[in-house]
């Protein structure tokens, strides 16, 4: 036995790599080159979109585009029908939904028994999964057809209804973050339950719920396929007459894209710089926001 | 005493009328939601009934032509493009969404992991039009000058990989679907693999395993199924997506011989048709494609959410 009088320990005889354990050593670091590389490859489509669009979009980007409604023939004119549009339709959107998202959230979290609250969370999930087309098909069924008009009620309603869903979910899950004293609180001081939930717990979760409104409308304001057979897209603005077509940005980036005339594939790249701005600062501001509070 | 608190019941019992409302009124709302979504496979069914039984359910799903002058409708090419352009994006987004999901789970430092989930996630939220346009006009002539070309000069002797590159067609369609499912596999995958209990970890490393031996043996097998869920999804998701598959698949109605060939999927064909097509046999035709669609894409989605509730539990399903 050797002991080395520096440390009194016995010595340690210097470890030597068998070639099977370079050989793992190497795959090892073979793996973890493969999954950065995989990491790197998602993000690029993401950098390659935005920074396409933001190129595109703002060689496009003039006071014409949104402030003019497009011509009826040929190439010139703006946006403005499709802007006015999407904030109008998206804003009734809002407006059908959120008490609706909001009170199914309420009553999952708050009042259902397990099993009825499971049942409507599955539904809500399923109906999260359902392509959007399907939705548009349901709606120009019911509020087209009889009419025989396209209209912009039935493209709020169709987005109305993509919203639901997720605004229901959050309401839900923020809802279930309410700590339970908050509520035995109120009701101790004999606060009947209906005010309880009203001026405590959902004001309580107000920031939380409100996240989830602006997702839901950050997803409607980008959502085509609904709007095809209800709204249809219009050339002309129109203000305020839901029961007429009207035009929606993702309308008329998906129409003039199909144009053959590069000054309307312009306009289109510029809608698709204004919508996506929209989309992404809502996104990131609501995100940046729970992400900082999951952290804090 | 008695009294007191009978008269104390009675108070309650008036004080309690808007309760009774508030709580009868959401519940209403609540399975309101639920109806809403019978009400819509109901509309579907009911309105796809005349397709079905004109053309017969099997003869319907099987049938080769669309062709609206002689009113004979048959839903195989678009179900087949539908499911080519699917597969081609499982086929690209799944290794490079779970090794990513391993990156960001098991080996990237928590300040990376975060800011990184948060780009990927951020992929979802960017608007299926937009990145139709951007498919149409930046990604099409890049696919057909690069990969296409080299897999049609190289690999063309297969019928699968015939040419001519297009750009515009199946291909390119699967492309475009492979980046819009890879948030979804790899945030389910990631949460997944996070809920995996640390002993599993442990006790590979104390047997002296490197991190890839620990993430292929104990890991992924332990998280398999909910990862299998993730991929689920991400195809379900696939199965759906309209715009930016209509604007990049080249909507012809033949069934495609080769990944390069131009097709079109169900749900690509009712948004360039629904509009045109004439009320009666067509259109419930068109709505009969979606009703396929809708039970392809519920059964997907069902049978992921239960795959990920068995490895994550309830909540990493949403």
């Amino acid at each position: 036995m050797t002991a080395t009088p520096a440390t009194g320990r016995p010595a340690v005889p210097p470890l030597e790599r068998s070639g099977l354990d370079r050989r793992c050593a190497l795959v090892d670091r073979f793996f973890r080159a493969l999954c950065v590389a995989a990491s790197v490859v998602c993000i690029v489509p993401l950098a390659a979109i935005v920074l396409f669009v933001v190129l595109n979009g703002i060689a496009a980007l003039n006071l014409d585009l949104l402030t003019k409604p497009p011509r009826a023939l040929g190439t010139g004119g703006g946006a403005l029908s499709a802007i006015l549009g999407t904030l109008q339709m998206v804003a009734l959107a809002t407006l059908i939904a959120v008490p609706i998202g909001l009170f199914a959230g309420l009553y999952v979290n708050e009042f259902a028994e397990r099993r009825s609250a499971r049942a409507i969370r599955f539904a809500a999930d399923v109906l999260v999964g359902v392509p959007s087309i399907l939705v548009g098909i349901f709606v120009f069924t019911f509020l087209v057809l009889p009419f025989r008009q396209f209209n912009a009620f039935a493209g709020s309603v169709a987005l109305g209804v993509l919203m639901i869903p997720v605004i229901m979910r959050t309401t839900e899950e923020i809802l279930r973050l309410v700590p339970g004293s908050l509520r035995e609180a109120a009701l101790a001081l004999g606060v009947p339950t209906w005010r309880t939930v009203i001026s405590v717990v959902i004001r309580t979760a107000i920031p939380g719920i409100l996240t989830g409104v602006m997702l839901a409308v950050a997803r409607a304001a980008g959502e085509t396929a609904p709007l095809l057979f209800t709204a249809l897209g219009s050339r002309l603005v129109n203000a305020g007459d839901f029961s007429r077509p009207m035009d929606a940005l993702p309308i008329f980036i998906y129409v003039n894209a199909r144009q053959p005339f590069p000054a309307l594939n312009q306009q289109a790249w510029g809608a698709a710089f204004l919508l996506l701005m929209f989309v992404l600062t809502i996104n990131v501001l609501v995100r940046a926001r729970t992400l900082g509070q999951r952290a804090g | 005493m008695t009294t007191a608190i009978r008269r104390r019941d009675l108070a309650n019992r008036t004080s309690r009328l808007p309760d009774t409302v508030f709580r009868g009124g959401s519940r209403l709302i609540a399975w309101a939601v639920v109806a809403l979504l019978a009400l819509i496979a109901t509309m579907l069914a009911a309105s796809s009934a005349e397709a079905f039984t004109h053309f017969g359910v099997v003869d319907f799903v099987l049938g080769k032509v669309w062709d609206p002058v002689h009113s004979v409708f048959g839903a195989l090419p678009y179900i087949v493009g539908t499911l080519a352009s699917s597969a081609i994006a499982l086929v690209i987004a799944t290794p490079i969404a779970i090794l990513t999901a391993i990156y960001l789970a098991e080996l990237a430092p928590r300040r990376l992991a975060q800011p990184l989930t948060f780009l990927i996630e951020l992929i979802a939220a960017i608007p299926s039009v937009v990145i139709g346009l951007w498919g149409v006009f930046v990604l099409t002539p890049l696919l057909k000058g690069t990969v296409e070309t080299w897999a049609v000069q190289t690999l063309g002797w297969i019928p699968l990989f015939k040419g001519p590159p297009l750009g515009i067609g199946l291909f390119a369609a699967g492309v475009i679907l492979a980046i819009m499912i890879l948030p979804t596999i790899v945030t389910v995958s990631r949460e997944v693999i996070v809920s995996v209990p640390m002993s599993q970890r442990e006790a590979m490393f104390a047997l002296g395993a490197t991190r890839w031996e620990t993430v292929t043996r104990a890991v992924v097998p332990y998280a398999r199924s909910g990862i299998v869920g993730a991929v689920i999804l991400g195809l379900g998701r696939a199965l759906g997506e309209t715009m930016a598959v209509t604007m990049v698949i080249g909507n012809s109605s033949d069934l495609p011989d080769s990944i390069f060939d131009q097709s079109q999927t169900i749900s690509s064909k009712i948004a360039t048709t629904f509009n045109e097509a004439s009320v009666g046999l067509q259109t419930s035709s068109l709505i009969a494609l979606g009703l396929i669609l809708l039970v392809m894409t519920l059964l997907l989605n069902v049978v992921a959410r239960l795959l990920v509730s068995r490895v994550a539990g309830p909540v990493a399903a949403e």
